[in-house]
């Protein structure tokens, strides 16, 4: 089962990116294989609506699983109504990241993590 | 002839100039308060509401019987309030700016366009000063179109005073689009003179004339002064740092109600807006 990790880079060793909806890239991963895609986030510079599409992006890549920072209202919504769990929390490299989540130590958010707008303020 | 009160940074004193000089301009005014995020002039210009006015703009239904989920609507929408999903389409009605794009773009004909109210439009039957004002509903983001809508009812045959909001964005623009002349009011500290060169830079790319007013001018530093003199921008008036103008602010009272030698002040300045529009 493939999941889709947000990442500042191209590979496993790049650190998570903190935002969903304009992180750098979307790490398309095996967990298990470690066998990976990586796709350059096409909504870096939207004007708003950054999590709505990334959310209809990845849902679109037939991914179940996500691994961010955080995640948006709008982002929660569409990820939740793709039915993609979101683990937020995340941080440390990709790699790091996949072992956290195997370990089962991330959350499935109960609501969004951040306010609208997050992802426009950078990377932190 | 239409001027309008903008700033750049926020609490600069819009509010106190337009509806000072709103009063001083001896009948024939209309105010419309065009910060419809935190309207506030009515609290110094207590107009009686008399009519009112929903605004609306328009957002997407679908009709998912009719759509195939080719994702058009989702692509086309500049803002981003669309998302399609293998089955199922999502619609971010706070992201959307109502322009109907993915209606009439559909090919399946799934999208029809629903009312979304995003505030009013209140207004008095002022006649020395009519009154009008926006008031966006809590929650919603879309100034603009209400903005557009407040300032359908200006009434050409009068003075139009128009309180814009602060900033330098999208409802600034809206607010004072059209203008025959524009106010900027500023403060001495590098704030108000870092916001007044961006206003600056949104006035000259509108072409509309403009002026400075500088609030609180005794205190801060003379930036302002020498900013202005090298770009050759007219200041118009002085407000001093005074204590009572504080007081009466904090009371709701115009300056010129009580200390009557401001409402001359406001009319030598009106007639300066009056001559530089012209030129």
């Amino acid at each position: 089962m493939k999941i889709c990790v947000t990442s500042q880079g191209d590979n496993l060793d790049s650190q998570v990116d903190p935002r969903f909806g304009r992180c750098d890239y979307f790490i398309f991963v095996d967990p298990d294989t470690l066998e990976f895609e990586a796709v350059q986030n096409p909504n870096t510079g939207a004007m708003g609506g950054a999590g709505v599409q990334s959310g209809q992006f990845v849902a679109s890549k037939g991914v179940k699983m996500v691994i961010t920072g955080n995640l948006g209202p709008n982002a929660f919504q569409a990820l939740r109504s793709a039915e993609i769990e979101a683990l937020t929390g995340a941080s440390g490299s990709v790699k790091q990241a996949i072992e956290d989540y195997k370990a089962g130590r991330l959350q499935a958010g109960q609501g969004p993590s951040v306010n609208s707008k997050f992802g426009m303020q950078g990377k932190r | 002839m239409i001027i309008s009160i903008a700033s750049g940074k926020g609490g600069t004193g819009k509010t106190t100039v337009a509806t000072n000089l709103g009063i001083s301009i001896d009948g024939g005014v209309q105010f419309l308060d065009c910060d419809v995020e935190e309207p506030d002039a009515h609290i110094f210009l207590k107009p009686r509401i008399k009519k009112t006015r929903v605004v609306s703009i328009p957002v997407p239904e679908i009709d998912e019987s009719k759509c195939d989920f080719c994702g058009r609507c989702a692509e086309i929408c500049a803002y981003n309030a669309l998302a399609v999903l293998s089955d199922k389409v999502l619609i971010f009605p706070n992201l959307c700016h109502g322009c109907g794009g993915c209606s009439l773009l559909c090919p399946r004909k799934a999208i029809r366009e629903v009312d979304k109210r995003i505030g009013l439009v209140e207004m008095d039957s002022g006649s020395k000063l009519q009154f009008v004002q926006g008031r966006l509903d809590i929650g919603e983001m879309m100034s603009p179109p209400l903005i557009r809508a407040v300032k359908e009812s200006i009434d050409p045959t009068r003075t139009v005073i128009i309180d814009a909001p602060p900033g330098t964005s999208c409802p600034v623009i809206e607010a004072v689009k059209g203008s025959d002349f524009c106010l900027l009011v500023t403060e001495p500290t590098p704030f108000g003179l870092n916001d007044l060169v961006l206003a600056v830079e949104v006035l000259r790319k509108l072409t509309i004339p403009f002026g400075v007013v500088i609030n609180r001018a005794d205190i801060g530093d003379n930036k302002i002064e020498s900013y202005c003199k090298e770009n050759k921008i007219p200041i118009l008036m002085k407000i001093p740092f005074d204590r009572e103008i504080a007081f009466l602010y904090s009371q709701g009272i115009p300056i010129v109600q009580r200390k009557k030698e401001y409402a001359e002040l406001f009319l030598t300045m009106f007639s300066l807006v009056k001559e530089l529009s012209e030129r």
